[in-house]
This record gives structure tokens, sequence and C-alpha cells, in this order.
């Protein structure tokens, strides 16, 4: 039966689902970086001035600075005079007031990507703000948000609307002058999301971002930000897809996370650019990202959840820095990449209050002739007295062509602080395949039990419905490019 | 029950079994010996549709269907085992869990209900008594970090779980100390039903002492060279299997 994958080296060529285009008017801008781009951005979002001097800022530094290219990944460099830096919808309304107001065209795109942007009952647990390019098109539930004291809207909207939180938190856990993708994405960013989590306060849903690039050859550069006041907690959802292109989106985005005392702070993402063609690798996003929470108060929590599966080129460390005594930071990571997708990506834990403790998980499944990296960092400085970590690294191998390597790097500056790693690497073979069949078991419910015994300890993690989507992107994903 | 007539198959491009015919009624036991080399394995895991084995010539009807064209796991939920001569471990996927998913498969492919956790942990506590699998067997992944005697114990509780038409045991015995051998063969034993069959490839006489053939094969270089009942073995045992090459006969098509 040739429909019927038999072993490893049939999986191949399944459709990635997200893969359309919504036909749809965009005023985009013309293609290339200048201040002159940087200052018609800012004026089209009708900015304060202090939000045009820090792009301006952040651009000059950028000139300065060179693409980085230490990651274990390969790729031409990047021709930024070539992206488009700023698209939307035409017909799409600056910060719609009511959800009457989307576009039936975005809403028809939302509902096939499976995020329906309406509040019914039924999807009362989760509140989204819908990325299409450059800007948010619609956020759910902000009003019942409001009336629990909990801000969630568009980046661009906050800049507006609530200016001194902006001013106060922007660029404080990840500054431009960080990296050659902050800078750019410092000077150029478009839309993202913001959260306000005040003092003694649970967020009383699940929020989501769900970030679309549709237009070809335009660069997405996202940028969010978190902060949880005292005593409050949140539990943050991400997800993004873009359509088949041949040529390669850039998405550099900034995610700022801040936590005061006793906070905690959960955010999660599930990746799924468009990954590139399985066979040739041509297209897909090259996804250059800054993640970063900074555990400001003493007992807050910051813990990163990750399921990576898309992209052509991952290169993402969200980290936390540990600066309240007694904070903790955790990520938990699947990366996952087939085809001729590359990804590098892990943490990097930053100790420095006392008694602050991390842990990280990692599994990294790389199959077809795809290129899985993790690289770690764990920094325990002097100050960190009674600091703990926990590392575990393992790697998956789904035939014989793809490869995967862990950098890990540690630099303890104390005696009194304790760091435990370990790792593994194992192999999914066709007799492991064979032995299933053998039992009666189908070939997708062998990888479905293997890939989901390997990645438990990360998807549990996984806010509630999210675990069972996460496992079955990967089934999907398995299905579309192993080989 | 089933027919294998004039079986060739091949290996990369080497030619492994050259004509192998052989009959196996319901409520038999075959036991098929040969030197290294000789296509036993071989034998095992074409009837079970390893896909790196590729047939060039002849046909094997199970229960009046074309075995040859079933998938492996369409093979597995009509009644065929096979019992790995290297059971393979899978790290990470848990041995109760893979052994329902396997029940469930089969219950699933006749018509039945599946079974929750519960009741399954109920069927699977039965059979493990029988088979004498001590309880830490469940908690643990598939085969991972097993020692060779309890991979091939895991294999009988597998067996014993999954109640096949056709149990194919390959080398079962092997490496197998005296206990865990008695183990195995009261696991083959209880399987001995009239409606049951099995093949049994071994290189010893030693298991053929608790689990008694009604006929023997000899496999050489492809080919069934010899068959005859129970006492084969003792002579194969005195004599060696130089001596079938003397007196080598094809006696392989029986009627």
């Amino acid at each position: 039966m040739a429909d019927q994958p038999k072993n490893i080296n049939d999986f191949v060529n399944r459709e990635y689902p997200y893969g359309f285009k919504t036909d749809i008017e965009v005023a985009k801008m013309v293609k290339g970086l200048s201040a002159d781009t940087i200052r018609m951005i800012s004026r089209h979002k009708r900015e304060p001035q202090f939000v045009l001097d820090f792009r301006l800022r952040a651009f000059e530094q950028w000139k300065k600075m060179k693409e980085p290219h230490w990651a274990h990944v390969d790729y031409p460099p990047l021709d930024y005079q070539e992206i488009i830096y700023y698209s939307e919808p035409k017909q799409a309304r600056r910060n719609p007031k009511s959800l009457d107001e989307v576009d039936p065209e975005l809403r028809r795109t939302y509902d096939r990507l499976g995020i329906p942007l309406v509040e019914q009952k039924h999807l009362s647990g989760v509140a989204v703000d819908a990325i299409f390019d450059s800007i948010s098109v619609a956020t759910t539930f902000k009003q019942r948000l409001r009336d629990a004291g909990v801000i969630f809207c568009s980046f661009s909207e906050a800049i507006c609307e609530y200016p001194d939180l902006i001013k106060k938190y922007m660029g404080s856990v990840v500054p431009p002058t960080d990296n050659f993708f902050a800078a750019l994405n410092a000077a150029v960013f478009t839309d993202g999301s913001f959260v306000y989590v005040p003092k003694n306060t649970r967020c009383p849903m699940e929020l989501s971002s769900y970030f679309r690039i549709n237009t070809e050859r335009s660069g997405q550069f996202e940028r969010t930000l978190i902060v949880c006041e005292e005593n409050s907690y949140v539990s943050y959802l991400e997800g993004c897809t873009a359509p088949r292109f041949d040529t390669h989106q850039l998405h550099a985005a900034v995610v700022e996370l801040v936590a005061l005392d006793d906070a905690e702070i959960k955010y999660s993402t599930v990746q799924n650019w468009y990954a590139g063609d399985p066979k040739t690798g041509r297209g897909g996003i090259f996804n250059f990202v800054t993640k970063r929470g900074k555990c400001l108060g003493k007992n807050s929590k910051i813990s990163w959840t990750q399921v990576e599966t898309g992209s052509a080129i991952t290169w993402k460390y969200p980290s936390c820095l540990l600066l309240g005594d007694h904070s903790v930071g955790e990520f938990y990571s699947v990366a996952m990449t087939t085809g001729y997708q590359q990804a590098d990506t892990g943490t990097k834990m930053i100790h420095v209050g006392k008694n602050t403790r991390s842990t990280i998980i990692s599994k990294g499944i790389s199959a077809g002739h795809s290129n899985g990296n993790y690289r770690g960092l764990v920094q325990i400085a002097k100050s960190a007295v009674g600091a703990r970590n926990y590392t575990q690294c393992d790697s998956l191998l789904i035939g014989s062509q793809c490869h995967a390597n862990t950098f890990p790097t540690m630099d303890i500056q104390n005696a009194a602080s304790q760091v435990e790693h370990e790792a593994s690497t194992s192999k999914v073979s066709d007799d492991q395949l064979f032995y299933f069949r053998q039992r009666g078991i189908s070939t997708e419910n062998a990888m479905a039990s293997i890939i989901g015994g390997f990645c438990k300890a990360v998807f549990r993690e996984l806010p509630g419905e999210f675990a069972v989507e996460a496992a079955r992107l990967l089934e999907l994903k398995l299905e579309g490019s192993v080989g | 029950m089933l027919s294998i007539r004039h079986l060739s198959c091949r290996v990369g491009s080497r030619d492994i079994l050259k004509g192998i015919s052989l009959e196996v009624r319901a409520g038999e036991i075959h036991a098929i010996m040969g030197p290294n080399g000789s296509g036993k394995s071989t034998l095992a895991k074409v009837l079970a549709g390893e896909p790196h084995i590729e047939v060039t010539d002849g046909e094997v009807i199970f229960q009046g269907k074309n075995l040859l064209e079933m998938e492996p796991e369409d093979r597995a939920l009509g009644g065929i085992f096979m019992a790995f001569q290297y059971p393979v471990e899978i790290p990470g996927v848990n041995n109760a869990s893979f052994l329902r998913m396997a029940f469930n498969a089969k219950r699933k492919a006749k018509g039945e209900t599946e079974v929750d956790p519960l009741e399954f942990e109920e069927i699977l506590r039965a059979k493990m008594k029988r088979v004498d699998i001590p309880e830490d067997f469940l908690d643990r992944a598939v085969n991972y970090g097993f020692s060779g005697g309890e991979k091939k114990r895991n294999e009988i509780l597998q067996m014993a779980v999954l109640e096949p038409v056709l149990a194919i045991l390959d080398e079962t015995d092997s490496g197998l100390d005296i206990d865990a051998l008695r183990t195995v063969a009261g696991g083959m034993n209880a399987l001995r039903q009239p409606q049951n069959a099995m093949i049994l490839i071994t290189h010893y006489q030693r298991i053929l002492d608790y689990v008694e053939p009604d006929y023997v094969h000899i496999l050489l270089d492809g080919r069934i060279v010899h068959s005859g009942d129970k006492s084969l073995p003792l002579e194969l045992e005195k004599k060696g299997y130089e001596w079938i090459l003397d007196n080598g006969r094809d006696v392989s098509t029986r009627d």
C-alpha cells in the first residue's frame, strides 16, 4: 500500500497544513532599511517621541554590529535592504474597538488556523491577540481581563495607552545593544503583545498571541513585554505559522518578561513557522529571536516551555536572569527538526541571587537531513550562594542523515552551589518500528508513542489542551518530513 | 493453517531462502533447526513481514489469505506473533502501555471495545502470574536495559497477552539459564491449544525436552533438507549436521 508509510523513509512530503496565503490587500512599505524607514514606521504608528528615539538609538547601534554566525547553523549573510519592514492589511482598523470590526477575510484566515477570533463560551479559557504581518488585528476578552485589572493588548496600543509602563520596562531585560538581532528589532519592531498583571492578581484566563506572517519577503519584528507585579501570576502562550514561500522571511523577535516579588510567569511557545521545502530546503522562516526573563523580585519564578517544530533556521535561547533571592528559572524544550531545518536553541540561566534554582530539560528530535543543536549556559555568580541547577539534555535521532549536537557551558563562581548535567542520545530505528508493527501497532502510532515518551517531561508543562495539540503537531510534522 | 510453497527470498543481493515448502496445521508444533546462516531467522522474519526481506518466489497462505501481500501489522492482527531473537529496546515507552496498545489494536481489529488501563492491568497481572514475570516489568520501558533473559521473558509475556493463532519463536531459548528456560517453555505450552500452532526455531535439543514438537525440520543453506519427528534432534545431537548432508534428501514437501 503506497499511501501508508511503512518505515522511516516513507514519512515524506506531508503538506505543511498552514502554508496557505490569505488573499488580502496589504499596505506595505517599500523594502529596505534606513532611518527614514524607521521614522515612517514610528509616524504611521503615531508613537510618542521617546519610542522613536529608542528606535533610532538602536539603529545607530545596529549599524555598528555584525550579523552573528557563531551558531551551528549555515546560511549566507542576509541582505537587509531586500526585506519589507512593514506590511498591514489595508482593511484592518488600528486597534478595533469590537471584534465585529475585524475584516471577514482575516477572520476566515484565523478560523482556518484553528484560532477563531470570537468570545464564545467554550473558548472562554483563552484570550487571543492575533498578529498579522506587522499589526495586531484583534484581541479577544480585553474587557473581561480589564475588569480583573489585567492589561492584555497589542504592543502598539500599549505604547499609546500605557507609555509610563513601556518607558519603564521596554529594553530593561533585553537592551537594544544586547545582540545584532535584538538591535534590529529595537529599531524596526512592529507589533507584539503587552501584558501587565497588577499586584496580588492571578490572571483569570490563559493569554495567547498568534503570529502570522502573510506577505512574501516581509519580515516580522515582534516585540512582546510581560510584567507581573508582586504576588501575581500569568500563563501566556504564543503560536506562529506562515505561508509557503520559496523565499526566506525573517522573524526577529524580542520578548521581555519581568517578575517582581513572589510573581510567576509561565511562557509557552508552540512554534510552527513554515520550515521550507522538506525535499530541497528552499524557503522557510529564519527565526532569530531573543527571549529573556528577569526574576527581579525574591521568590519570583519564570518558566519557559517551548515546542519548536517550524522555521528553516531557529536561533533562540529563552533565558532567565535570576536576580531575586530564592527565584526560580525553568526551561522545558522540545525542538524538532526535519527536512533541511537547522536549529541552534537552548537557554541561559544566570544565577545572581542567593539560593536561586534553575531546571533545564531539553529534548531535541532530529530527522531527515536536519541539524539540531542544544546550546546552554549555566552561570553562577559569586553572590549566588546556595544556587542549584539541574540540566537534562536528550537527543533523539530519526534516520541516519540527521545531526544532533549539544554545547553546554557552565561558569561557576562560588563553591556553595550545585550543578548537575545529564545527557543522552538515542535513535529511532526501522527495527523499533517493525517491532511495534509486529505487535499490530501502526507505524504512525509507533512513532507517536516513541516521540510522546521522549517528550513527556516537557509536554506536561504545557497548559491543558495545548499539551495534546503539541503532541499532535509533532506527529503531523514527522509524517511530513522524515526521510 | 499455514501453507508455505516454494518460498524464496533475499536480503540485499544475497539469496537466503531457496524454495521452502512447509505445511503447518492447527494444533501442531514445528521445530526448525539448522546451523548458523542457514536461513532460520529469515524464515521467521519473512513470515512476520520484515520490510528488508525481498520475496523472489513462492507463496504463503495463512488461514486462506495471501500472507505476503499483507502489511506486518495486519499479519499481527490476523494472529501471527513473532518472538524476536533480539528484542529491540524502546526507551521512553512504558512496557505496560506498549502491551495495552498492542492488546487494544487487536481488540479494535476484531471489532471489540478497547480496554482502559485499569481493566488491562487485571488482565495483565493474571498473565504475568502464569508466565512468572516480576511486577517491575510493567514500570520499565520496553526491553530498555533488560538483560538477555528478561527480554526473552518479555516476549513470552507479550505472546501470552496477545494469544496468537500462530506463534513463531526465533531462538527464544538461546542464552537462557535453566529457570528462564522453564518459564519460557511454560509460556509456550500454555499457548498450546488445538486451534493454535507454533513454529519453534532453535539451535538446541534442550527446549524440545519441555516443548515437544510434532515435526522437526532441518534447514540447510536455505532449503529444508530433512524432516522427521521429535527423535530427529537427538540423532542430530549425536551425529551433527554433516550426517544430514551425507544423507541429504529433500523431504520438505509433505502431503
